[in-house]
C-alpha cells in the first residue's frame, strides 16, 4: 500500500463569517501517525472537518496526491480517506457485523452485489479490532470500549489509506483509550495507513503520535517530533499552563506535569516566576 | 493480522442470514397484501366466488359483478394499495432521513398541507382531477420547505422540526376545517376524506396519477435507499461514507413530499400510515438493511386492512382514516412520552 500524501495549504476556514482558520499551513507525514492537539476552541476540530471535507474552505485548499479533494468525487475520495467523526450514531438494534459492514458502502455501485472482497475485508476489520466474537450482538448492548472499536472495525472496513479520527479516545476509561490507540498503531504498522487525529490528552499524544501538532487560535503553533512540540515553553504558550515536563521511563517520550495553585509539595521556578 | 477461514465464514454466513430474513418478511408481507386485496375482492356485502372475478376481469360481461367488484371493490382495493405504498414508502423515507420515527410527513404537516391545497382546489376552485394533485404536491414542498426554514437555527434540530411541524400542521387542519365549513354543498363523506383520509367512492380513473408518482418517485427513493441507510449512522459518518449528504437530503424530500401529496390528492391525508409503517416495517425486519421496501407494503397493507376492518368488520361504517387514526393515536402518545423523557436532542 503506498502512502498517500495530504497537505493544506493557507487554509481558512470557519463557520459563518468568522474564519476559525486563518491561512493554516500541515502536511501530514505519510503512513505515520500525526496527533493534533491544542486548548479549547483552537479549531482543531475544524481541521480536521475541513481535512476530511465535511466542510468546505474560505480560502487555501486540501490537497490529497496533490488533488484537491474538496473537487474530487466523493465516494471516490471515501476510498481513499477515511473519517471516523466524535457521535456516529448507531441504529436501533443493529448488530455488529451489520454496522461494520456499512464500511464497504464507497466499494459497492447501486447495482453492484455485495462481493466476496467485502466479506474479507469486513473479516480482516474485526479480527484487526478482536470483535469477532461479538459479531452477532447487537451494538446497543456493548460497553463504550466496544462500541469504539466497533466503529473502527467500520472504518478498518472502509479500507483508506489515510484514517482520519475526532477525538476517539473521549468517554473511554483510561485502559480503553490505550487499547484503541494500541490499535490504531497496529493498524498503522500492518497496514501503513496514514493515521490522523484530535486527542486531548497530551502525554497520550506524546506517547502515541510521530508527528505532534499544537494549534492556538485557528494556527499551527508547532509541529514536529514530541520531544520537540512538548515543552514547558509551547504548553505554557498553548495552553497557558505552567507545567514540567519529564521523560516517561516506560516509552521515552515527553510527560507533561501541569503546576496548578495547589498541593504543590515545593516552590517551583515556574511559579515562582508567575507571583 | 491474519483472518482465518472460520472468521470468514461465520462473516458470510452472518451476511446470508441478514438478507434471507429480509427476502422472507418482504415476500410475507406481498403475499398478506395479495391476500387481503383478494379477500376485498371477494368478500363484501356478498360472496363473489373467484372464478367469476377472473372472469370479469378477462372481460366477460356478467352485470352484477362488474357493479359490485368491477365499480365497487376493485377501484377501493387498487387505491388502498397505491395510496398504502405511498404513505408507507415516503414516511419511512422522512423517518429513515431525519433519524426520528416522529419526523413522519403526517405528524410535521406535510400531509395536511397536501390536504389543505386539495381541498382549496376542489372547493374553492371547482378543480378536478390531476390538477388537483400538482396543488398538493406544490403546497407539499411548500410546506415541507416552510418546515424546515422556521426550524433553522445553526442547522436543523430534530426535535425542533417536529414540534415546528406538529404546529404548522395543526394550523392547516383548522384551515381545513374553515374551508370545508364554506362549502356550498355540505358532504360528511368528503370532508371526512380531507379530515381523516379515506377510499370511499373510489374511481379507477384516480389510480393513474398516483400509479405514475409512485413509479417515478418511488423509484428516485429506491436509488437513494443506500445513502439514506448510510444517513442513519449521522450526517458526518455518512458524508464520510462517501454520501453527498445536502444533495441526498433534497432529493429524498422531493421524492417523499411528491408522493405523500399526490396520494393526499386522492385519499384524503389518511391518518398516521405513514407514521405507523416505517417503525412495524423496522420491528419485523430486526433492522436489517433498508426498510423502504416493506415500510411501503406495510403501508398497503395497513390501508387495505384498516379499509376493510371500517366497512365489514365493525357494527357501522367507518373511513379507513378512522381506524388508522385510532391504531397510530397511541403510539404517537408512546413516542411523545419517551422523547420527553430522553430530553429530546
Amino acid at each position: 500500500m503506498t502512502a498517500r500524501s495530504l497537505t493544506a495549504t493557507r487554509l481558512s476556514a470557519g463557520y459563518g463569517d468568522t474564519d476559525i482558520l486563518q491561512g493554516l499551513d500541515l502536511a501530514v507525514p505519510p503512513g505515520r501517525i500525526t496527533v493534533i492537539v491544542g486548548a479549547n476552541a483552537c479549531g482543531k476540530s475544524t481541521l480536521l472537518r475541513v481535512m476530511s471535507r465535511l466542510l468546505s474552505p474560505n480560502g487555501g485548499e486540501v490537497l490529497l496526491d496533490g488533488k484537491s479533494i474538496h473537487r474530487t468525487p466523493s465516494r471516490e475520495l471515501a476510498r481513499t480517506l477515511g473519517l471516523l467523526p466524535q457521535s456516529p450514531i448507531a441504529p436501533e438494534g443493529i448488530t455488529v457485523a451489520d454496522l461494520v459492514s456499512r464500511g464497504r458502502h464507497p466499494h459497492q455501485g447501486l447495482f453492484s452485489r455485495w462481493t466476496q472482497r467485502d466479506d474479507e475485508a469486513v473479516a480482516n476489520a474485526l479480527t484487526a479490532t478482536r470483535i469477532v466474537d461479538l459479531a452477532e450482538r447487537p451494538v446497543d448492548e456493548l460497553s463504550g470500549g466496544q462500541r469504539q472499536r466497533v466503529w473502527i472495525a467500520m472504518a478498518l472496513a472502509q479500507e483508506t489509506e489515510v484514517l482520519l479520527l475526532d477525538e476517539p479516545t473521549t468517554f473511554l476509561d483510561i485502559n480503553h483509550q490505550v487499547e484503541v490507540l494500541d490499535l490504531l498503531t497496529d493498524l498503522n504498522q500492518s497496514r501503513g495507513t496514514t493515521v490522523a487525529m484530535v486527542l486531548h490528552d497530551l502525554n497520550l499524544a506524546a506517547r502515541y503520535a510521530d508527528y505532534l501538532v499544537a494549534m492556538s487560535e485557528g494556527r499551527i503553533h508547532v509541529a514536529g517530533g514530541p520531544e520537540e512540540v512538548l515543552t514547558q515553553e509551547n504548553v505554557r504558550q498553548v495552553f497557558g499552563l505552567e507545567s514540567r515536563i519529564i521523560l516517561d521511563p516506560t516509552s521515552g517520550r515527553p510527560i507533561m506535569l501541569p503546576i496548578g495553585r495547589h498541593r504543590m509539595k515545593t516552590p517551583t521556578e515556574a511559579t515562582e516566576e508567575r507571583s | 493480522m491474519t483472518t482465518s477461514p472460520a472468521t470468514l465464514r461465520r462473516i458470510a454466513d452472518n451476511r446470508n442470514r441478514r438478507s434471507n430474513r429480509r427476502l422472507l418478511v418482504i415476500t410475507t408481507l406481498l403475499a398478506l397484501v395479495g391476500a387481503i386485496f383478494a379477500l376485498t375482492l371477494m368478500l363484501g356485502q356478498s360472496f363473489t366466488p373467484p372464478a367469476e372475478i377472473i372472469r370479469m376481469l378477462s372481460g366477460d360481461s356478467l352485470p352484477a359483478t362488474v357493479f359490485t367488484v368491477g365499480q365497487l371493490r376493485l377501484p377501493r382495493a387498487v387505491l388502498s394499495v397505491l395510496a398504502g405504498l405511498s404513505f408507507g414508502l415516503a414516511g419511512a423515507a422522512f423517518q429513515t432521513m431525519l433519524r426520528n420515527p416522529l419526523a413522519s410527513p403526517d405528524i410535521i404537516g406535510i400531509s395536511s398541507g397536501a390536504s389543505a391545497a386539495a381541498v382549496f382546489a376542489i372547493v374553492v376552485l371547482s378543480l378536478k382531477g390531476p390538477v388537483v394533485s400538482i396543488f398538493a404536491v406544490t403546497a407539499g414542498l411548500g410546506v415541507a420547505m416552510m418546515v424546515y426554514g422556521l426550524s433553522f437555527k445553526n442547522g436543523v434540530a430534530g426535535t425542533r422540526l417536529i414540534l415546528v411541524g406538529i404546529g404548522v400542521s395543526a394550523m392547516l387542519e383548522s384551515f381545513i376545517a374553515y374551508i370545508l365549513s364554506q362549502a356550498p354543498a355540505w358532504n360528511l363523506q368528503e370532508a371526512m376524506r380531507w379530515l381523516t383520509g379515506s377510499v370511499n367512492g373510489a374511481q379507477l380513473g384516480q389510480a393513474l396519477p398516483l400509479l405514475v408518482a409512485l413509479i417515478v418517485f418511488g423509484g428516485l427513493l429506491l436509488g437513494r435507499a443506500r445513502d439514506l441507510e448510510a444517513l442513519r449512522l449521522g450526517d458526518d459518518m455518512a458524508a464520510a461514507l462517501g454520501v453527498r449528504v445536502a444533495a441526498t437530503r433534497v432529493l429524498v424530500m422531493i421524492a417523499a413530499v411528491g408522493m405523500i401529496a399526490s396520494a393526499t390528492a386522492v385519499t384524503g391525508p389518511i391518518a398516521f400510515v405513514a407514521f405507523l409503517s416505517g417503525p412495524i416495517a423496522a420491528r419485523i425486519t430486526a433492522n436489517s438493511g433498508s426498510s423502504l421496501i416493506p415500510s411501503a407494503l406495510v403501508g398497503a397493507l395497513l390501508v387495505l386492512a384498516g379499509d376493510y376492518a371500517g366497512q365489514f368488520l365493525l357494527p357501522s361504517r367507518y373511513p379507513v382514516g378512522v381506524l388508522t387514526g385510532a391504531l397510530g393515536a397511541p403510539y404517537l402518545i408512546f413516542l411523545i412520552m419517551r422523547v420527553n423523557r430522553i430530553g429530546g436532542s
